[in-house]
């Protein structure tokens, strides 16, 4: 058989084209600057697959204040002092392995124009698209007598993970055995919907055995349990019945935190030993400084086939930032999702192709209800045309708590921090 | 003429091979979703069945078993649900041929 040049020219030319197109399995694709704002579940996810996904062919700087990856999922096990805060700290050498630049510095200021981030220690960074993934802050002035810094010193959150939980944990052992811990819940959306009955669960868990005349009450914004409801309560009156006490409908009037005490509507006050008020949240405050918290001033829209603000241009937003849909929980494993969408249409996009189609994307959270049961709460979301919606048919709870999941709770955290950071 | 069928044969394998690209990404995309518990590429570290590497069959098998309740479950059954069989075929393709 022979081919003239025509031939020839055609068939090496399809040959190529058939090259590079496979090559994408492997070969570099795509090229240009990432910078990715955050270094949590969202920012260390979207780093790491922009890395791979682009055969090293995309630079990727993460910037993140801590310098090692703290997980906020198991830190109420921190608190009931069933782990440690090593157990829930993963360096990030893995990410560095990959390729990622990280930063330790906190990003104070973007320019959407000029495409630069500014640093808190001075200089900046320019990039071709950016990640912002800044998490949560709060809403300080929700809890009328409550400011950032009695939060920090005195009246904890602890709902970032990190030197909060120490603290949190250090008052509960510091109190004293017939103490009350009030948990104050805030009205939804917030990061973490069952965190807070968790939260309580696993305190009450440590008072039975070691603080046995010791309270734990939940005193809730929202009318109910908002996560794992039914699951929650029937653990509550089985295994900690008289221990732990939840009022609902509790909206937070007034602090007085020289005297830990809060107040209610129609005058209720509650004194508490440790009391822990985690406060009204919104995107983490970067966004809000970049303009990007386009709903109620509080959240951030974006385009759910790409993770693209609907605000600026080339700026990505994951997360528990985002204004997540109808039934998508702020949750870690969302915003690894989340995550994964973003890269795979950032490295389409940064190789000059089109966004890729939309993928399937899944929440699996697991709560521990005690040191050795757990439930869960699943659903598959699918990309409607507009925004990912649950999948009618999938998903559900756990069928009753149970000591199987507590195995597969910490093989959740140690899977997904190796998909994340390793 | 010879030459026409080869120029015909190598352009469709142009489209073919644009095609199994596209397929590919999305497979690749699709699967990272379960990668968070299965681990990076279906590399387990542990507590969940590793993926990497499961023949094509046996993993449309066990999901297929997960949705009509014949391998009980605690998650899987609420998640093999949320997936058409296409899509589970495709990510099934993605898992068994990595290494």
């Amino acid at each position: 058989m022979t081919l003239n040049r025509r031939d020839f020219i055609k068939a090496a030319g399809a040959t190529v084209a058939f090259g590079s197109l496979y090559g994408c399995a492997g070969g570099a694709k795509g090229s240009g600057h990432v910078v990715v704002i955050g270094g949590g579940y969202g920012g260390a996810t979207v780093a790491k697959y922009i890395r791979m996904w682009s055969g090293g062919g995309i630079n990727v700087t993460m910037v993140d204040p801590t310098s090692n990856f703290i997980s906020c999922p198991i830190s109420n096990l921190v608190l009931a002092g069933e782990k440690t805060m090593a157990d829930i700290t993963t360096s990030y050498d893995g990410l560095r392995k990959h390729g990622v630049t990280v930063v330790i510095d906190s990003a104070t200021a973007i320019d959407p124009a000029k495409r630069t981030v500014t640093l808190a220690k001075g200089g900046s960074l320019s990039y071709d698209r950016l990640v912002v993934s800044p998490g949560i802050d709060f809403m300080w002035d929700s809890v009328p007598g409550l400011t950032e810094a009695v939060s920090d010193s005195k009246i904890l959150h602890a709902w970032k993970a990190g030197p909060q939980t120490v603290a949190l944990r250090k008052q509960l052992e510091d109190m004293k055995d017939g103490g009350v811990y009030a948990l104050c819940v805030p009205k939804g959306p917030y990061r973490c919907p069952p965190g807070p009955y968790e939260r309580a669960s696993m305190i009450a868990n440590y008072f039975k055995a070691h603080k046995p005349k010791s309270k734990v009450l939940v005193l809730d914004a929202n009318a109910d349990v908002t996560s794992k409801g039914g699951l929650f309560k029937k653990a509550w009156a089985d295994l900690y019945g008289g221990m732990l006490e939840f009022r609902g409908n509790h909206s937070i009037t007034k602090l007085d935190a020289a005297s830990q005490t809060v107040e209610f509507e129609f005058g209720e006050k509650v004194k508490a030993d440790v009391l822990n008020i985690i406060p009204g949240q919104k995107a983490g405050t970067i966004a809000t400084q970049a303009g990007l918290t386009n709903s109620g001033n509080r959240w951030c829209l974006v385009d759910w086939k790409t993770m693209e603000s609907t605000a600026h241009k080339n700026i990505h937003v994951l997360g528990d930032a985002t204004n997540a849909t109808a039934g998508m929980p702020k949750s870690g494993h969302m915003t690894t999702q989340h995550a994964k969408v973003a890269a795979a249409a950032i490295v389409n996009l940064m190789s000059g192709q089109a966004a890729p189609d939309p993928m399937v994307i899944a929440n699996t959270c697991y709560s521990f209800v005690s040191s050795k049961e757990v439930v869960h709460v699943a659903a598959v979301y699918a990309y409607n045309g507009k925004e990912f919606a649950p999948v009618a048919g999938s998903g559900g709870l756990s069928s009753s708590r149970n000591e199987l999941e507590a195995k597969y709770a910490m093989a959740w955290a140690k899977n997904i921090w190796a998909d994340m950071l390793l | 003429m010879k030459y026409r069928k080869i120029a015909l044969a190598v352009s469709l394998l142009g489209f073919a091979s644009a095609a199994f690209a596209d397929n590919h990404t999305l497979a690749r995309n699709m699967a990272s979703a379960c990668n968070s518990c299965h681990g990076t590429n279906g590399h387990s570290v542990g507590g969940y069945d590793p993926l990497a590497g499961m023949p094509k069959d046996e993993m449309i098998r066990k999901v297929k078993d997960f949705r009509s309740g014949a391998k009980p479950a605690t998650v899987m059954h609420q998640l093999a649900k949320g997936y058409t069989d296409q899509q589970v075929e495709m990510i099934a393709g993605f898992y068994a041929a990595q290494k």
